[in-house]
């Protein structure tokens, strides 16, 4: 049986763990806050580029001369899985989900026949993949500590998924992240960056112009769309940096949450123990006492 | 005077905002000034300076850096990678930016890039001069 002391000691510990839990889910919700805040503020910018560019693609006709980026190699043997986590991990199932995800994508493309290619963002990715597909991976970046993600991370992957598509590397590219839906819900998902998926549009923009109206390009549509998709495609990737990060603060706290209510549990059944050790050895003192003064 | 709406946004954070009676683009093919009731127009941006004139005399200018600008009769978007109000920049600012770029021009070996470059740099040195004026 556990010593007196050993209990104590015991207690201290849980309840110093239950203060970090605590102090980590007041962080990951203050971190939640601002992470969602950066979502929205990033919203225009991305429906305004995804209607301009339904807009422009909708114009071009079946797809004759549209660029790569947007119509694809024609092919789909090399598959380049773009799996963004977070940098680090006690954020529950964020991180796993994620690659889980991304895996089962593997396993899928490789009993099809095709060949994989792996570009991790965020060094938990990374961990739990190079395990396994090591030989896949060819490129993985850090989201550089703690600092929010910006625009200009984005560009930086999004430059480098594109100058591998323009270097034939692949085909199709394929990005994962965590989309956010409440603190409780985040929802892995496979997004699919080249060929482009544009959001069907009914062809008018909000700037009033009807369908019938015909719109001008200045200099000319195919090269604003040559100039327009490289930055879709960042906006992408922004969009779900800022969504893996507003998931990856959610999953924290509430792992957070859970923590910290275990730890409780655990403080109350320790301490009930150590009470109840505690009583039982005054009454053993006493009895012996007692005796002691019987036999006299 | 007639006005419209000119939305000015980039990808972390809109802005501007409101109800203005003219703006004055950097259009790669040229500068135009949008005025209430205009054409639509898709245009792409160069390095330069929006001027936006809410009232007669009364305007805010905004450096930006290549862009587009959706154009209509009732409102005008502009999305721009890279934007800061004029007060911001200074053509210190812009002589490191062409630094920067003539250094990515020295290091690609490609001739198409090397042209791109090129003619960013020379976007950016009109830029600085408009600035000055």
């Amino acid at each position: 049986m556990a010593s007196l002391k050993d209990l104590r000691n015991r207690i201290t510990s849980v309840k110093a763990t239950q203060k970090i839990t605590k102090a980590m889910q007041m962080v990951a919700a203050a971190k939640l806050r601002r992470a969602q805040n950066a979502a929205e503020n990033g919203r225009p910018y991305a429906e305004k580029m995804a209607q301009v560019l339904g807009n422009l693609a909708g114009n071009l006709d079946g797809g004759v001369g549209a660029p790569k980026l947007l119509s694809g190699t024609g092919q789909d043997r090399v598959h380049l899985l773009v799996v963004a986590t977070g940098d680090r991990g006690l954020c529950g199932a964020f991180n796993s989900s994620i690659v889980r995800l991304a895996r089962e994508h593997v396993r899928k493309l490789e009993a099809e026949g095709k060949t994989v290619k792996i570009m991790t963002v965020g060094k938990k990715g990374l961990d739990i993949l190079r395990r396994q597909y090591r030989d896949r991976i060819v490129e993985s970046m850090d989201i550089r500590g703690t600092k929010p993600v910006d625009y200009e991370f984005a560009s930086q992957i999004a430059d480098k998924i594109v100058a591998r598509f323009d270097a034939g590397e692949f085909d199709v590219a394929t990005l994962f992240y965590s989309e956010f839906r409440s603190v409780i819900s985040q929802i892995p998902t496979a997004q699919r960056l080249i060929p482009a998926e544009l959001p069907a549009t009914d062809g008018t923009t909000t700037t009033g112009a009807g369908s019938d109206a015909a719109m001008e390009f200045e200099p000319s549509e195919e090269s604003i769309l040559e100039t327009l998709l490289p930055k879709n495609l960042t906006v992408q990737v922004y969009r779900a940096l800022l969504e893996n990060a507003a998931s990856e603060q959610g999953a924290r706290m509430s792992a957070m949450d859970s923590a910290t209510r275990n730890a409780g549990e655990m403080i109350k059944k320790q301490t009930l123990i150590y009470n109840r050790t505690r009583q039982a050895m005054i009454t053993k003192e006493l009895i012996e006492i007692i005796s002691g003064a019987e036999a006299l | 005077m007639a006005t419209f709406h000119f939305d000015f946004v980039g990808p972390e954070r809109t802005l501007y905002s409101g109800e203005v009676e003219a703006v004055q683009l950097p259009g790669t093919e040229g500068e135009m000034t949008v005025l209430p009731g205009h054409a639509p127009v898709l245009t792409s941006l160069k390095v330069g300076v929006i001027t936006v004139t809410e009232k007669a005399g009364n305007g805010k200018r905004i450096y930006v850096q290549g862009g587009f600008a959706d154009i209509g009769p009732k409102s005008v978007t502009v999305l721009a990678e890279r934007a800061a109000p004029i007060e911001e920049v200074n053509p210190a600012m812009i002589d490191k930016e062409i630094e920067a770029a003539e250094m990515a021009r020295d290091a690609t070996q490609d001739p198409a890039k090397r042209e791109a470059i090129n003619s960013q740099i020379v976007q950016l040195r009109e830029a600085k001069h408009t600035l000055s004026l």
